[in-house]
């Protein structure tokens, strides 16, 4: 990895982040001067061009790597692969809440403005090359998302979602804190590649270790990897349901791939022993519970939650190969996630009946009767969210597997058998919902009509799901591109 | 007896611990919670203070003063949205914080 010298500042590396920092405020100002419900639709729909921009901005980038802010952020083919995706499902989250929050009348300028700054905020994780970038970028969309989590303020269940994941939003900062103090001052610097280097040299001291184990639990719990879920399903079941939606999907791949950065960047694919076992246990204890504690789920938010959970712990297991494969196999997993999580909360999002939403997974019973092309478009995203051949969601963990089973001596072996376990049992809350959904006796009817949008989406999902075996439909290429750093 | 880096990184890995217990053990109110965040959070910033002093690197001051603003806008938005909570549930102990659970 050799970086092009473009000067300290180098400020079009930054571009996207640019866009969409200048944008959001842009949008902040307008939104306070037209206090109305039109204003609001006119902000929202802004905002997502903003977002396309910035994700086409990212998109056209290429794949060389370049360092702008004198070293703290850098550009380069992972965190703009994350920054598309990020961007783009971010857009399409927005577009799906419009009319949910008009219904719920919670369409005010905030919202979207709102969700801006925390693409904003998982654009700058993605990017970071220090640890003060890193924390910086986190923080700021924490802080979004705290907000979002408890945007029905007069709702007892989202303040109380809101409350649950500051404290414990707080706590994981403050434990990521604690260990890059200790980070830097094994290594004297809080840059990762001075990081790397001090690694590289050999002899890791106790001041690393400590460090690297509570930097890792801080970046758990943002990803939401067991033991560090508990927040999980409360906040997803109490925020609104576009809310739940965005945590679902982007704030995931940015966490993730920010952990890729910390342990690949800053700890240096050299050290992977260091880490290995550490990441192993997450994913091991993330797919175990996020299969085992979904079982007993009535809510179909609270069932998406511990799903995400084991998703991520899956996830994880490509992670801990600590290879080139590994991080491409974390992209790929992610982008598929994000596409099958997108196109379930489409439907989430339109399941109301008399005006009120429901949630629960008994109101899906024999929607086949009721709505055969809802139906067979959410069975092909839970057969992929099973990860039954040959849909995305099995090449996904194709990916991940392989990665794990390539490391050397065998040292992943005991995982991968934990990991098709966990696959099994989840394959079992999967395939009960497309057997409620299919064969069940039919419930009263939705709302209806469905908003065009939704079908939209929930079309192009569940076609990407199917067609995802035409090699990749790209996305393994750009993945392996963008992994090619960690060669 | 000399003060060295040891004796600030122990009152500093005290207090982050005592912060840790004051969210975890405390059972009465909300505002406690908060205040023990900071405290974890001011226990980094003291590593950091005695991590820079000891290193003759100014970077972990830079860190510190980072972590200040920060810290002062994630109090502003959580008692936000405890004011929030307040109004609909009409109490901040933390035993109440519980309509959701399983």
């Amino acid at each position: 990895m050799t970086p092009v010298n473009q000067g300290p500042l180098n400020l079009l590396a930054a571009a996207p982040e640019m866009i969409l920092a200048i944008g959001a405020l842009a949008l902040l100002m307008l939104g306070v001067f037209r206090q109305n419900q039109a204003g609001a639709t006119l902000v929202l729909w802004l905002t997502i061009a903003l977002l396309v921009l910035a994700g086409f901005v990212a998109f056209i980038g290429g794949t060389d790597v370049q360092y702008a802010f004198g070293g703290v952020f850098v550009s380069d083919g992972v965190s703009r692969f994350a920054k598309v995706f990020i961007f783009f499902g971010t857009a399409v989250t927005l577009i799906l809440s419009r009319t949910y929050l008009m219904r719920a009348n919670l369409l005010i300028f905030e919202f979207p403005v709102l969700v801006a700054l925390a693409a904003l905020g998982m654009a700058m994780m993605v990017s970071a090359a220090d640890l003060i970038s890193l924390y910086m970028g986190l923080e700021l969309q924490s802080l979004a998302l705290y907000v979002l989590a408890s945007f029905r303020r007069d709702s007892v269940k989202s303040t109380e979602a809101g409350l649950k994941y500051f404290v414990l939003g707080a706590l994981s900062s403050g434990l990521l804190l604690f260990g890059s103090s200790f980070v830097y001052g094994a290594a004297v610097s809080t840059e990762f590649t001075r990081i790397a280097e001090v690694v590289a040299q050999g002899e890791i001291n106790v001041g690393m270790v400590i460090g690297l184990a509570f930097v890792l639990a801080g970046l758990a719990f943002k990803i939401s990897a067991a033991p560090f879920h508990m927040w999980t399903p409360d906040v997803y079941e109490g925020a609104p349901t576009p809310v739940t939606a965005f945590f679902a999907t982007a704030p995931k791949m940015a966490a993730a791939v920010l952990m890729v950065r910390v342990l690949y960047d800053g700890f240096g694919v050299g050290a992977v022993d260091d880490w290995q076992l550490i990441v192993a246990f997450l994913a091991a204890a993330s797919m175990l519970v996020g299969s085992i504690a979904a079982i007993g789920q009535t809510d179909i938010k609270r069932l998406m939650a511990y799903s995400s959970i084991g998703h991520m712990g899956f996830a994880l297991v490509g992670m801990a190969a600590g290879t080139e494969a590994g991080a491409e196999s974390v992209l790929v997993y992610l982008a598929v996630y994000m596409v099958m999580n997108l196109g379930v909360f489409a439907y989430i999002l339109t399941m109301r009946r008399n005006g009120v939403a429901m949630t629960k997974i008994s109101d899906l019973s024999g929607l086949w009767q009721r709505d055969s092309f809802s139906a067979l478009c959410l069975t092909a995203l839970m057969f992929s969210l099973a990860g039954i051949p040959p849909l995305a969601g099995f090449w996904a963990k194709f990916y991940t597997f392989g990665a794990a089973i390539a490391v050397e001596e065998g040292k992943l072996v005991w995982l991968l058998v934990i990991a098709t376990i966990a696959a099994v049992i989840s394959a079992f809350y999967y395939l009960r919902l497309v057997k409620i959904m299919l064969f069940d006796d039919p419930v009263e009817e939705f709302d209806g009509p469905m908003g065009s949008e939704f079908r939209v989406v929930l079309g192009i999902s569940a076609a990407i799901m199917l067609l995802f075996v035409i090699g990749g439909l790209g996305v393994t290429e750009m993945a392996a591109d963008a992994a090619s750093i960690y060669r | 007896m000399e003060i060295g880096l040891t004796h600030y990184l122990t009152v500093a890995s005290i207090l982050f611990i005592v912060g840790i217990f004051g969210i975890f053990l405390n059972r009465k109110n909300v505002i406690i919670i908060l205040m023990s965040i900071e405290l974890m959070l001011l226990a980094v910033n003291i590593n950091f203070v005695a991590f820079s002093t000891h290193l003759n690197d100014l970077g972990g001051q830079v860190f510190t003063m980072f972590v200040l603003t920060v810290a002062a806008a994630e109090a502003a938005i959580g008692l936000a949205i405890l004011v929030c909570f307040h109004r609909n549930r009409g109490t901040i102990a933390v035993e109440d914080v519980a309509m959701m659970k399983g």
